[in-house]
């Protein structure tokens, strides 16, 4: 999930009874499973949340180019390397979507960089994490795009118009990056010992992260009861995690690969598998910006966007001289 | 030619081409996630995209007309410098994304007419290689002539730095007309075009585009050389290392 802790203004959900009317019928269409369109009316917090929530879903697509672009140049065959290259490039135009969505909110592509930049918007916690062996490659495709890809189908289905369109072609992609994943994983597998023991320790460094994708258990949270009042949000965190563990277990199995969770076992009375907690502690340290990577990852972004000031405004400059030419040329003309 | 389509002058043909590809796609994929604006980001990726693709189908051809049962892989992988015969230009480090932009506009502009003469080389193979690169190099030329133009009739600064990039990189470009032994054979059976034939359309485009950018090539130039016959600069040994790590770090694995 590339959106972890979504807040509203909420302090509770409120009834259909207590809604002013204008509001009850939006809240009545979305019941409805009716698309909200940008010219539309809406509650001022809907829009606020949807431009959180959207924009982080962004910034994590820019920043995820970083640790896996940080391999693009040692893949080691020129089709693995042709095929990493097509991955981030899906995800840079998955972020070009997603921004144009948020902008159709009244938000600038400009603003949400600051944002970013200065440390007030977030982006996933999985991306502060770092990708150390090639195999790191294939347990991102594997986990991190599988556990994205639980959350963004459904989101296929969300009020939003404009996000519910992004997610449609978003899904299509993260499903085959998923698969290329995996495919990366079984070759690993079937390898030399080094290569099995090199996936091995990608299973063991990425699993806990991918569960922490999910954010911790918000049973109890107004933000996502609001959120899932408003359709932007569908299933809690913790059912997510669930399908994710129940989908990717026997995944694990079939590389022979072993899952670093010694409480992970079948529990055939809830047909699903029992597992153990996160690590917390850390989840939120990372969000706080003291994971691994988190100073690189925001440095690298800072610097590109400040090392590129030049380059954006050459090319707007570079427009306006071109429309004073156009009018300059017309009204010679006449 | 042998009937097996075993061909040395082909297959050194298909090296030089390859690797200038592999090279430059790999130059611009060092950017993933650090260029100025997101779009830039999709396209550099998306062309050094095409550039691999390119790199694959050059390398087979190489391969197959070598006849030494060498893969592809093995050729970028498993070579080193002197082995290498990509052009000097694109190794160049990628500098600002100034540089970066005008080491691929002095290339596209090279690269899309001498691919256009290939397609009637008298070997299919290179024809059909030819073709293919052509309509994605077309596509490569459009857009970075048009940056160059963007950016050196941008700002002060934007057009300095454009300019001092054309001051850098210009040395590197007299490499890509000069001919050899090797040229001269590929001439003589129809198989490629000599280099310097086409150095009228790059001295044409360049001019012009340069006129609209407001830039100026350098009046006094020399040409840096080297690169075809595995004379490279320091920089090609460190892209090979990090290129080539998990190759030579794990030999005979399969990925």
């Amino acid at each position: 999930m590339y959106a972890q802790m979504v807040k509203t203004e909420a302090k509770r959900v409120r009834s259909l009874d207590e809604m002013e009317p204008q509001e009850r019928a939006f809240q009545e269409r979305i019941d409805a499973g009716q698309k909200i369109e940008p010219k539309e009316w809406m509650p001022e917090d809907y829009r606020k949340t949807l431009i959180r929530q959207i924009s982080q879903h962004a910034h994590s697509e820019i920043v995820g180019q970083l640790p896996e672009g940080n391999w693009i140049t040692r893949a080691p065959t020129l089709e693995r390397k042709a095929i990493l290259l097509a991955k981030v490039q899906d995800e840079a135009g998955h972020g070009l979507y997603l921004y144009c969505a948020a902008e159709t909110l009244g938000i600038s592509r400009d603003q949400m960089y600051e944002q970013l930049h200065s440390g007030k918007a977030k982006y996933s916690s999985i991306f502060n994490y770092p990708t150390l062996s090639w195999a790191d490659i294939g347990a991102i495709g594997w986990l991190v795009d599988g556990a994205a890809i639980m959350n963004q189908v459904p989101l296929q289905r969300c009020s939003y118009g404009p996000y519910a369109r992004a997610m449609v072609r978003i899904c299509k992609e993260e499903s085959f990056h998923q698969r290329q994943g995996f495919d990366i994983m079984t070759v690993l597998c079937k390898g030399t010992p080094e290569q099995k023991a090199m996936a091995q320790d990608a299973l063991d460094r990425w699993w806990w992260p991918s569960l922490m994708m999910f954010g911790p258990s918000d049973d109890a949270s107004v933000h996502s009861a609001q959120s899932m009042a408003w359709n932007i949000k569908q299933d809690s965190n913790d059912e997510l995690r669930q399908k994710f563990v129940d989908q990717t277990v026997p995944q694990a199995k079939f590389l022979g690969l072993t899952v670093p969770d010694p409480a992970l076992a079948w529990n055939e009375a809830k047909g699903g598998h029992d597992f153990g907690e996160p690590d917390w502690t850390e989840f939120f340290a990372v969000i706080a910006g003291e994971g691994p990577c988190n100073r690189e990852r925001l440095e690298a972004r800072r610097k590109a966007w400040g090392d590129g000031a030049w380059f954006r405004d050459g090319l707007t400059a570079h427009a306006s001289k071109q429309a004073a030419r156009r009018q300059a040329a017309k009204l010679a003309a006449e | 030619m042998s009937a097996l389509g075993l061909s040395p002058a082909i297959a050194e043909f298909a090296l030089r081409m390859g690797d200038s590809c592999l090279i430059l796609g790999h130059r611009n994929s060092e950017w993933c996630g650090h260029a100025p604006a997101l779009e830039e980001d999709i396209a550099l990726a998306n062309t050094a995209l095409d550039l691999i693709g390119q790199t694959q189908l050059w390398l087979e051809l190489a391969c197959e007309a070598e006849g030494k049962g060498r893969t592809s892989d093995q050729l970028a992988f498993l070579r080193d410098v002197s082995g290498y015969r990509n052009l000097l230009l694109v190794e160049q480090p990628n500098g600002d994304f100034g540089r970066t932009v005008m080491r691929q506009y002095l290339f596209d502009a090279w690269h899309l007419p001498l691919l256009k003469a290939l397609m009637n080389s008298t070997d299919k193979r290179i024809a059909a290689i030819a073709e293919k690169a052509a309509k994605e190099v077309a596509y490569h030329l459009e857009r970075s002539a048009d940056l160059v133009v963007r950016l050196g009739d941008g700002t002060a600064e934007s057009h300095a730095r454009m300019q001092a990039a054309v001051d850098f990189l210009w040395p590197y470009t007299g490499e890509m007309f000069l001919a050899d032994a090797l040229d001269e054979e590929l001439v003589a059976s129809g198989l490629a075009p000599e280099p310097g034939s086409h150095k009228a359309a790059w001295q044409e485009h360049v001019t012009r585009t340069f006129a609209d950018a407001t830039l100026k090539a350098p009046e006094k130039s020399f040409a840096q050389k080297g690169g075809r016959r595995g004379v490279h600069s320091e920089h090609l040994g460190f892209i090979l290392a990090e290129m080539q790590f998990l190759q030579r770090a794990y030999p005979g694995a399969r990925w």
